[in-house]
């Protein structure tokens, strides 16, 4: 994996979140940016998103989400990458998500899942549960949506957002302040 | 929430004083933590909105008056944060090597009315009070190696600063305990992680810690486990040899509060700061920092206190709260004022990261929509909105500058960061963004 093709996914990504269209991703591109790449973006941390194995596009993944008024809403995809992704893609209508469009620096884009699906879920890193920590309503089955990466085994979910989005960045919880 | 309102369409306008948008975000974020400024692409998107425009340059409270603009509009919104700081109050606060926290990460981000702060780097301690996240920045920009520094758009005159500095060791100085730190768990990890830095702290001032763990709520005891593997805990082999490389050292100190900074022989700048030890009383929420007329005294040439931003007042026609430093309001409705609102850290206190302040936002924007709903707020007149105000701007040779000058600030910047490998350079001077932005 070189530093080139690391950067033209970053900027691909960010390309693709302005302009809210979809670029296809190729298995062969996606890299796994690891935290020992500290050079590459200035800084000592894990930056993209995970998922490894995009959908192939004749495998559609349907997926409801119970958005914070309680209203269900219905979509699908057939791009292999996570619920941000999707909830952008398809142009939900869930306010605040996803802020720092998937790079793990806040915890807008926290969901709730079923316990069994939360369960069959792949393990959490640091990064992540740094980021969960701050999430208003945090519960046992609380991933971060840019973090959830979609798969067949994952048709026909329920994801529930939960009612308000705040990074708990204030005294009366974890004790920080900013 | 949607600009749009039954039976009528909202225009917005935004007035900065600055010719460039953004304000903490592009000067209060860290340089090295890129991925929190990705909110700039939302809030271009809302700049860019055909009912949205940017007006930089100009100065509400000098160039314009908040009457005048609720004169023009229907509805303002106050939304100017925090820009003073709290002070420590002690002596020796006006040395040379005393700076606010605000004014360094200032200096090191590119705000123009900090470019020549020239702090002195040539000391070995660093002193930080406060343990938020701020101090943390500050702590972690001083240490941090400048092959890393310099991919960032940190300002060239800090990274050629740094790259000179002598500062070896980084204390980070709070009033109360472990228990108590007001930093969030990433920052803290990038501090353990930092390449070629290690850990130093007071094992005895973690007395105690451990014990509680297990009945803290899972936040705390994340942060807190962090903490005691970084302070206390017998690193591994690998970890211990990273160490003994390591040549700079940083570490929290406790219970500590500032009494006095020291001055050097010749008087001029600091040469350490004099701390009051305290002990804790109480606990949970009402834990309380006590002195016990213990005092200390810490040999450094460069003190930063990260105590806390202040808003300040912005026009005396605005009602302001002159002890908690924010905009009197009800959920943004600011008191006895029809007509003006506020939002963010002027109305509720400079706390809270930018997902914190946009959904207070939000909630102020939703009580604005409520009020035109309801009649409280009355828009059926006919107001003359940014035509009024730019013809009294212009009597006053005052030139905004727009969203898309602003496109040219941008694009300059870029292209003479990209010439060096970083995101940008960002210009210091005001009247350089206006040469560009009239270009």
């Amino acid at each position: 994996m070189s530093v080139a093709s690391a950067s033209i996914q970053f900027f691909t990504r960010l390309l693709r979140y302005r302009t809210k269209c979809a670029v296809p991703f190729h298995a062969a591109s996606r890299i796994l940016i690891s935290p020992y790449l500290p050079q590459v973006f200035g800084g000592n941390k894990v930056l993209l998103g995970t998922c490894a194995q995009p959908l192939r596009s004749e495998e559609k993944v349907t997926v409801y989400f119970i958005n914070r008024d309680g209203r269900k809403i219905t979509t699908s995809s057939a791009k292999g990458d996570s619920l941000l992704d999707l909830v952008v893609e398809q142009n939900l209508d869930i306010e605040g998500f996803g802020a720092c469009e998937g790079t793990l620096a806040c915890s807008t884009c926290h969901v709730i899942l079923d316990q069994k699906v939360y369960n069959q879920l792949g393990p959490i890193t640091d990064e992540e549960n740094d980021m969960l920590d701050l999430a208003f309503g945090l519960t046992d089955t609380s991933r971060l949506g840019c973090q959830v990466c979609l798969s067949r085994d994952l048709e026909g979910i329920t994801v529930r957002v939960p009612d308000r989005v705040n990074d708990m960045r204030r005294s009366d919880d974890a004790g920080p302040t900013l | 929430p949607s600009l749009t309102v039954p039976d009528s369409v909202a225009l917005v306008d935004i007035y900065e004083r600055l010719p460039v948008p953004f304000g903490l975000v592009r000067f209060g974020v860290a340089p090295d933590h890129p991925e929190v400024k990705n909110v700039i692409n939302t809030f271009t998107q809302t700049a860019q909105h055909a009912r949205c425009s940017f007006h930089g340059n100009v100065r509400v409270g000098k160039d314009v008056t908040v009457e005048e603009l609720q004169e023009a509009y229907h509805a303002v919104v106050l939304s100017y944060g925090a820009e003073g700081n709290r002070t420590m109050g002690v002596p020796g606060e006006d040395l040379a090597g005393v700076y606010s926290a605000k004014d360094f990460v200032g200096w090191y981000n590119g705000l123009p009315r900090n470019s020549e702060l020239r702090p002195d780097l040539s000391c070995e301690t660093a002193v930080i009070l406060g343990q938020g996240n701020v101090a943390l920045d500050v702590a972690r920009i001083l240490l941090s190696p400048v092959d890393i520094l310099k991919k960032t758009d940190i300002t060239q005159h800090a990274l050629d600063a740094l790259a000179e500095s002598s500062v070896r060791r980084v204390l980070i100085v709070g009033r109360r305990g472990p228990l108590q730190v007001a930093c969030t768990i990433k920052e803290l990890r990038e501090m353990v992680n930092l390449p070629g830095t290690r850990p130093e702290m007071e094992a005895s001032e973690f007395e105690g810690i451990a014990e509680t763990l297990k009945s803290l709520a899972r936040p705390r005891k994340r942060l807190t486990e962090l903490l005691l593997k970084a302070a206390i805990e017998t690193p591994g082999e690998e970890e211990l040899e990273r160490r003994n490389r390591a040549e700079r050292a940083w570490g929290f100190r406790f219970l500590r509060k500032p009494l006095e900074v020291l001055p050097s022989t010749d008087l001029i700048r600091a040469a350490g700061i004099r701390l009051a030890v305290n002990r804790l009383e109480g606990d949970g929420e009402g834990v309380r920092a006590v002195a016990t007329g213990e005092v200390e005294d810490v040999e450094c040439g460069l003190v930063i206190s990260s105590i806390g931003y202040k808003s300040l007042l912005i026009d005396p026609a605005v009602p302001f709260d002159a002890r908690k430093a924010i905009i009197p309001n009800t959920m943004g409705r600011v008191q006895q004022t029809a007509g003006l609102y506020c939002s963010g850290w002027v109305k509720r206190g400079p706390t809270g990261v930018i997902a914190t302040t946009m959904n207070d936002s939000f909630d102020t924007a939703r009580t604005l929509l409520q009020d035109i709903g309801k009649g409280t707020l009355d828009v059926s007149t006919v107001k003359p909105g940014s035509q009024g105000v730019s013809t009294l701007l212009e009597k006053r040779g005052v030139k905004p500058v727009s969203f898309s000058d602003w496109e040219k600030i941008d694009s300059e910047e870029t292209r003479r960061g990209e010439i060096k490998g970083k995101p940008r350079e960002k210009m210091l001077d005001v009247g350089e963004m206006l040469q560009v932005a009239r270009a």
